[in-house]
């Protein structure tokens, strides 16, 4: 499956070299590759392909085999600036080629119009920082559509009144809908609602060699082993590799970007598999990844020159940090949904996405989805009503009763931009390298909980809506 | 179909998710059983053991079918779980081989001090069993989604997630003999569905687009 890939020598200064292969990595390495230039992708994970992704949670959830390793990379938490961290896990991601884009459920909405103008809009938020981008969603709008159709995404345009103007339609038509999307469906329209077919990043068409989705049911956390979900290994990565200028190099930890006495960046230093050092030397360096270890990246890579770390003349680098706030109910039917086949997500709202804040008294929005995303395992540790017995009899049969008669409505969130949320390096804790591990401190903004309140009471009356 | 939805049954999970932090620990918590690849977790013939004696073998089977009893449908005795943590142990869960090395004797300590006239918990009657378990109650939690750290765990809060990931694993994986696991929760044990999926998506009409002059009022 790889082609003939060439095999730069550490010694050979490519032109860039990317840290990460995920979602922003991917499509690095393919635009940069088909434009001619000579690119080394350095992926932290294993290269795993479709016949690694099998539908063994403990493999795939319990040993973390396509996402970053709690034991070698243990991560601590804390709310406030003020407290000491606790180890604790913190953050889970991709840690494979193709990054988390693998085992993502896929979700793909775009950004509407209000998200790169909040704050001329809005304006100020107490205990927030809110900042206009400095594009505009028209900006972006032809990538939107390039990437819809490079990576394959289905969905029905127009269908949602609230999507922001678009050029083109998505390149399929939805995934079929599911018992949990019908519900929903029924449910929100009574209610005076808007819901359409999730636009979802896994091709209900066979395109590009790929196959269709198949349904298996093994697709939030697990790699798609016929290649319909839309990673960027399925997609980009390979496009970039077929351009024979392309090599992408698993097992290689870059903890380090290298700078020359000009302060000119010169390469990446990276552990290979035996923990053996090198230096990939390069024109340029692409910093892909993800959102926690990027900062940790060019804080790990401070030197004299830069000793608060690369990239970090503002001081703010790991700070702000937006995580997304979100909460699950549950309900459970008479009949069988069955919702464990197929995708996760096949209807939702936006028509909260941009809440009348003088209204509802607080900032914020965005949408809700229905859904089921639990596997076998998953669902009887973690999908029952709340005081079911954890054994016995009544443990049984409530599981099986309610394993295909339950859906999720799925609530996404506002997180607004507070500075002392943020990835940062643990002053004490160490990773299996001996280097710095990630300290997560996070504090929902108090609008984000009462959004979260809010959301809740909609997904419960939308529950309850046909009672 | 308005009348069908009607009888829906109850509303039940209160998002628990309520910080972000916590979202984004959602899934992968709930398996904690494994370190190492474990192909070798295969199935083997029945009454063969490679880490449990055959007499600790007949606890650990006693108080797996408390945790997934055997009524009208199978439970964990059927799915031959005992075998499964048996491998388990001895293939990708090595790390919990002290919990159980442990673990057995001071089940057998809270026997004696439970039900003085019984001498193991495999000879006790089903109550009994149950009230040994019981004296367990605060270790396994609210049947929540933070089940245990990895390694570690106690005793019942460790055996309890490997009978239920005994039960309930994909069968091709080495657990779940038969695929009764999945039968009892309905689980069809194919890898390939066509929709309609479900009873309520099975007369679904087609997309109706919404009222185009829909307002886009806000809340």
């Amino acid at each position: 499956m790889t082609p003939d890939l060439p095999k730069y020598k550490t010694s050979d200064e490519v032109d860039f070299v990317i840290v990460g292969s995920g979602a922003a990595g991917g499509i690095m390495a393919k635009e940069l590759s088909t434009n001619g230039f000579r690119v080394v992708v350095l992926e932290q994970g294993p290269y795993l392909t479709e016949s690694d992704f099998v539908h063994d949670e403990t493999k795939i959830i319990g040993e973390d085999l396509l996402t970053n390793k709690p034991k070698l990379q243990p991560t601590s938490f804390r709310k406030t600036p003020s407290e000491k961290a606790k180890p604790q896990r913190a953050v889970v991601y991709g840690r494979c080629v193709g990054g988390t884009s693998v085992h993502f459920t896929a979700n793909f909405w775009r950004f509407h119009e209000i998200d790169f103008i909040e704050r001329s809009k809005v304006g100020a938020v107490p205990g927030a920082d809110l900042r206009d981008w400095p594009i505009t969603y028209a900006d972006l709008e032809p990538y939107y559509t390039k990437v819809e159709w490079e990576i394959g995404v289905s969905g029905l345009a127009g269908a949602s009144p609230f999507d922001p103007p678009r050029s083109k339609p998505y390149p399929m038509p939805p995934l079929p809908v599911k018992s949990s999307g019908v519900i929903f469906e029924r449910a929100a329209r009574k209610l005076g609602w808007h819901p359409f077919p999730a636009p979802m990043a896994i091709l209900s068409q066979p395109r590009a060699g790929r196959s269709a989705c198949t349904n298996c049911g093994f697709c939030l956390a697990f790699g798609c082993e016929v290649g319909a979900k839309s990673s960027s290994l399925a997609t980009a990565i390979r496009v970039a590799e077929k351009t024979g200028r392309c090599e992408i190099r698993p097992n290689s930890y870059v903890h380090r970007i290298e700078m020359d006495s000009n302060g000119r960046v010169s390469g990446a230093v990276y552990f290979d598999d035996k923990r053996n050092t090198h230096l990939q030397k390069a024109k340029a360096v692409v910093v892909c990844a993800n959102g926690a270890e990027t900062p940790r990246l060019l804080l790990l890579s401070a030197n004299k020159q830069f000793p608060n770390g690369l990239a970090n003349s503002s001081g703010i680098v790991g700070k702000y940090l937006m995580l997304n706030s979100g909460g699950v109910t549950n309900a459970v039917f008479e009949q069988p949904l069955n919702d464990y086949k197929g995708f996760a997500v096949s209807r939702l709202i936006h028509d909260f996405y941009e809440l009348d804040h003088e209204k509802v008294g607080f900032y914020g929005g965005g949408g809700i989805d229905a859904r089921f995303d639990f596997t076998p395992i998953g669902f009887a540790m973690g999908g029952l009503p709340p005081g079911t017995p954890a054994w016995g009899k009544v443990f049984k049969n409530t599981l099986a009763n309610n394993f295909n008669r339950t859906m999720e409505l799925f609530c996404h969130g506002t997180s607004l931009a507070v500075e002392t949320n943020s990835f940062s390096l643990d002053p004490d804790l160490k990773d299996a390298w001996g280097l710095p591990a990630l300290c997560l401190t996070y504090r929902d903004h108090p609008d984000d909980l009462k959004l979260w309140a809010w959301q809740f009471l909609s997904s419960s009356i939308q529950a309850t809506s046909d009672r | 179909m308005v009348n069908d939805l009607s009888r829906r049954s109850f509303l039940t999970r209160a998002g628990g998710a309520v910080s972000a932090v916590w979202l984004s620990a959602h899934w992968p918590a709930i398996v904690a059983a494994a370190e190492h690849a474990h192909q070798a977790a295969k199935s083997s013939a029945p009454g063969k053991f490679q880490f449990f004696t055959p007499e600790e073998a007949a606890e650990i089977d006693a108080i797996t079918a408390r945790i997934i009893p055997t009524d009208q449908t199978p439970g964990a005795r059927e799915a031959g779980v005992v075998y499964f943590i048996d491998r388990a142990l001895t293939t990708f869960a090595v790390g919990d081989q002290k919990t159980y090395r442990d673990g057995l004797p001071s089940l057998q300590a809270r026997v004696r001090e439970v039900l003085p006239n019984v001498d193991k918990f495999s000879s006790a009657t089903s109550e009994q069993q149950d009230q040994v378990l019981h004296t367990f109650g605060d270790e396994v939690g609210p049947g929540a989604r933070n089940v245990r750290r990895r390694g570690g765990g106690s005793f019942f809060a460790t055996l309890r997630v490997h009978t239920i990931t005994g039960f309930l694993i994909d069968p091709d994986s080495g657990g779940n003999r038969g695929g009764v696991g999945w039968k009892v929760i309905g689980r069809e044990p194919e890898h390939m569905f066509q929709p309609p999926f479900g009873y309520y998506d099975k007369d679904y009409a087609g997309w109706q687009p919404n009222p185009p002059d829909a307002e886009k009022s806000k809340a």
